[in-house]
């Protein structure tokens, strides 16, 4: 079976635009997370999010793709160009059939469809603009995505909400594993738009805490929610022999396994698939628990969600028998961006030997059996990274990160 | 990929303009019989198209209960009522599907747009507000805001806890969704994937949209003739709303049961065209491509296919692209296989088509008939294949191609066979 390696990585995170930025972050332990600044969010409840506040689309992308384009492909048009910068890869130079693109999306880009409905109900049907047909939907930065670079490969958009950064690559994988050389892929979000953080709070998950750095504390004995944040990444997943041949700059690891689960519905008493995600992804890379250096948690920031997943990982690698940590406490909940943004942190890890921390999380709570790595970045060599992902309404992801052979 | 493995089509379940369930949809269809009206759901008045291929559906009478009525966006009523008929169509129920290999791959383009426009409408207060005002939020906006609630309704109403995804592939969404279900039966992720597509997009937003890039016809006067593909009068699609479920299962897991098989899918392929997020190019390349590889997986010849199901829209150019891809791909044959577009009777629903369509291919080999493309009278000269104008025919069926085209590029093809037709 062909090997599915990543040899391109482009990051816009709140906390850093680029990956080298984005890493040097994420190790100091910075965080991203202030109020909401792209409308007056007082009136709400939840009020803080991980805001990307140093992109400028004007300087970064041609002016004509500006007013067409929602903050999301923004986001992802110049990821993608980082991306295939970073794996040296000319697009040009290729066969086009050789190369597919497999996005993440949660709400697709949903500042611009908010826009766009004020539009029609104030001024009428006339002044919807053109490009609402598709700068909205949950496709567009697949299609967007395979216009910029001529990608005719397999293409796909995937909704799984929080787990699709993850479902996307596996998605990705499995197009490799058939015989595509590349495909680009991951997720991209961003909820800063009134109705976009509005839909999030019935749900009652959002944390309502005012101060940035005690809002998002996953494992907390006092957890009270989570922030949301907006950005995600980008990466080129290509034929391990395909990029050997193409003399590729660099193998930044491999996507060994992938699994993808469901939990019964609510009420039903059935264990959550968070789990048998886990150990289906583990035995699908070939890897026992004991080869995995470090686990990239999803961590909800709630109660129930924080019990499941410490669970989860106490049972799979005994009791704090493995180094688990959440960066996405500095960058806030990126949803469908936040599984390919941990698997990018992963393969940033095995590169350096660093596991980044948790950051905001002074204590683990009493009730979790998990060993977080809290405070400072811990150095410790690291082959193998298990992230894992989940969605609203009981969608669970796990991927396997390996270093490269 | 273990390459003995084969996906067989055991169930149907249809949500169709014109005809609730697959035996309504099927007789409608092959009647020639269009369901194209103007729009009921709202006034039209102030829109360029003012027609719609919309469905009488009411979800108590399909069985759903108050509560799920209330959360439901009428999308995911729809995926949920043809979630039952098919299971019952292949002969199963929830407790016969073990949890952990059964996955569901539900294709949409635009989610659950009814309740999220309604919705907006009211924390927005009719557009006035910008920082709409959150005490008004109904407790499942957020399923309506992300749309893989509608596959988190289909597994839960058979209890699938493997793999459960939305594909969102703008409009080849519902034979999307059906490959990737195909796939993951192939590399033996499920046994048995419930899986199809669903829309219910009429609403004010989405013919705003079409409106604007003048996609959908303003035949406005004459609503049952309004979508006429490859005709020369053709001036754009009309909007519609459907579903279908289809029960995918491992071919050899299907015959230990003894379920009946409509069909196998046979080969699957996507490619992108890279030109425009909503143009096509004349030359058809990429969706001849996608046709190529969907075939080549199949083992068929292009001889083989007995029809293809168009995607038809009525555009003047996505009619002239896919004439063009299937010449590329097919070939001499191309003019001598009938090509039909069921669109030109109950309206183009976006991401659910390509399923409908799908389930069109399965019931054409099932019940050896082709339906027609209604409204052709006179055919665009440009346009020379066999379009099967007006009336169905009877024939044998034992491979269909099934085609389809999306926003953002996407090209779709799959090809769908009688097991016994296919060199095992």
């Amino acid at each position: 079976m062909n090997t599915a390696v990543v040899t391109g990585i482009g990051v816009t995170a709140p906390t850093g635009l680029g990956t080298d930025a984005y890493w040097a972050a994420t190790t100091a332990g910075s965080t991203a997370i202030r109020p909401v600044d792209r409308f007056d969010a007082g009136s709400y409840p939840a009020r803080l999010a991980g805001v990307i506040t140093d992109f400028d689309e004007r300087a970064l992308l041609p002016g004509r793709l500006i007013p067409q384009t929602d903050r999301i492909t923004q986001f992802a048009l110049v990821a993608t160009q980082w991306a295939l910068t970073d794996a040296g890869l000319d697009p040009s130079a290729h066969s086009d059939f050789d190369l597919g693109v497999v996005t993440a999306a949660s709400a697709g880009g949903f500042e611009y469809g908010q826009r766009e409905l004020q539009k029609l109900y104030t001024e009428g049907p006339q002044a919807v603009s053109a490009y609402m047909s598709f700068s909205w939907f949950y496709a567009v930065n697949t299609g967007q995505l395979s216009i910029r670079h001529g990608l005719r490969g397999p293409a796909a958009a995937v909704v799984t909400d929080g787990a699709g950064g993850l479902d996307a690559l596996g998605h990705a994988r499995r197009q490799i594993r058939q015989g595509t050389p590349a495909v680009l892929s991951g997720g991209m979000e961003s909820a800063m738009c009134p109705m976009g953080l509005v839909s999030q709070l019935p749900g009652g998950e959002l944390s309502t805490v005012d101060d940035p750095a005690r809002a998002y504390r996953p494992f907390a004995d006092d957890a009270t929610g989570y922030v949301p944040g907006e950005g995600g990444a980008i990466l080129l997943v290509e034929d391990a022999a395909a990029a050997r041949r193409r003399g590729a700059p660099r193998i930044h690891g491999e996507i060994a396994g992938y699994a993808s689960t469901f939990d019964a519905r609510p009420g039903s008493g059935r264990e959550p698939g968070l789990a048998r995600a886990a150990a289906l992804a583990l035995d699908d890379a070939d890897v026992l628990p004991d080869d995995v250096d470090v686990v990239f948690a999803d961590a909800a920031g709630t109660l129930a969600g924080d019990q499941v997943e410490a669970q989860v990982l106490a049972k799979l690698f005994g009791p704090r028998g493995v180094p688990v940590t959440a960066p996405k406490t500095g960058t806030g909940r990126l949803n469908s961006g936040a599984g390919a943004l941990d698997v990018v942190t992963a393969l940033l890890a095995i590169r350096d030997g660093v596991i980044p921390p948790t950051v905001n999380v002074e204590r683990v709570g009493r009730r979790y059996e998990i060993d977080l790595v809290l405070g400072e970045a811990r150095r410790t060599p690291v082959r193998t990274a298990l992230v894992l992902a989940r969605g609203k309404g009981g969608f669970n992801a796990a991927v396997v990160v390996r270093a490269a052979t | 990929m273990t390459l003995t493995r084969r996906v067989a089509i055991t169930g149907i379940g249809v949500v169709a303009p014109g005809g609730i369930g697959t035996r309504a949809f099927w007789d409608r269809i092959l009647a020639g019989r269009t369901a194209t009206r103007r729009v009921t759901f709202f006034d039209p008045a102030p829109f360029r198209s003012q027609v719609a291929a919309e469905c009488d559906f009411d979800p108590a009478e399909h069985g759903l209960t108050p509560q799920q009525i209330r959360r439901m966006d009428r999308a995911a009523q729809f995926a949920v009522v043809c979630t039952r008929e098919s299971l019952a169509d292949a002969g199963l129920t929830a407790t016969d599907l073990v949890p952990e290999r059964t996955a569901v791959t539900i294709g949409s383009a635009v989610g659950c747009t009814i309740k999220l426009e309604a919705e907006y409408l009211v924390l927005s207060d009719g557009g006035r507000q910008w920082t709409v005002d959150h005490r008004y939020a109904v407790p499942h906006l957020y399923d309506y805001y992300v749309p893989s609630s509608l596959a988190a309704e289909v597994a839960w109403e058979v209890g699938a806890e493997g793999p459960v995804s939305l594909v969102s592939d703008g409009c080849t969404a519902g034979i999307d969704a059906l490959g990737y279900a195909r796939e993951l039966i192939l590399d033996g992720s499920a046994d048995v994937v419930v899986a199809g597509a669903t829309e219910a997009p009429i609403a004010p937003i989405t013919v705003a949209c079409f409106d604007a890039i003048r996609a959908t016809t303003n035949n406005n006067d004459d609503p049952e003739h309004a979508l006429r593909p490859y005709d020369r009068s053709r001036n754009g699609f009309v909007l519609g709303e459907g579903a279908a479920v289809l029960i995918l299962e491992e071919l050899g897991h299907a015959r230990r049961r003894g379920a009946k098989v409509y069909a196998e899918i046979a080969g699957f392929a996507t490619r992108a065209n890279a030109y425009h997020m909503t143009g096509l190019k004349a030359d058809g390349r990429e969706l001849a491509e996608a046709v190529r590889v969907a075939l080549d997986q199949s083992r068929l010849a292009p001889e083989r296919i007995g029809w293809v199901s168009s995607h038809g829209t009525a555009t003047k150019q996505n009619d002239k692209h896919e004439t063009a891809a299937l010449k590329r791909s097919l070939g001499a044959h191309a003019y001598a296989t009938p090509v039909s577009s069921i669109k030109s009777m109950i309206g183009h629903s976006l991401g659910a088509i390509g399923a409908i369509e799908t389930a069109a291919c399965a019931l054409a080999i099932d019940t050896g008939a082709i339906p027609p493309t209604a409204n052709l009278h006179d055919q665009d000269p440009e346009l020379d294949l066999d379009y099967v104008p007006l009336s169905a025919r009877e024939r044998r069926v034992d491979v269909a191609l099934n085609i389809g085209s999306g926003f953002g590029g996407f090209q779709s093809a799959m090809v769908l066979a009688r097991p016994e037709a296919v060199a095992a």
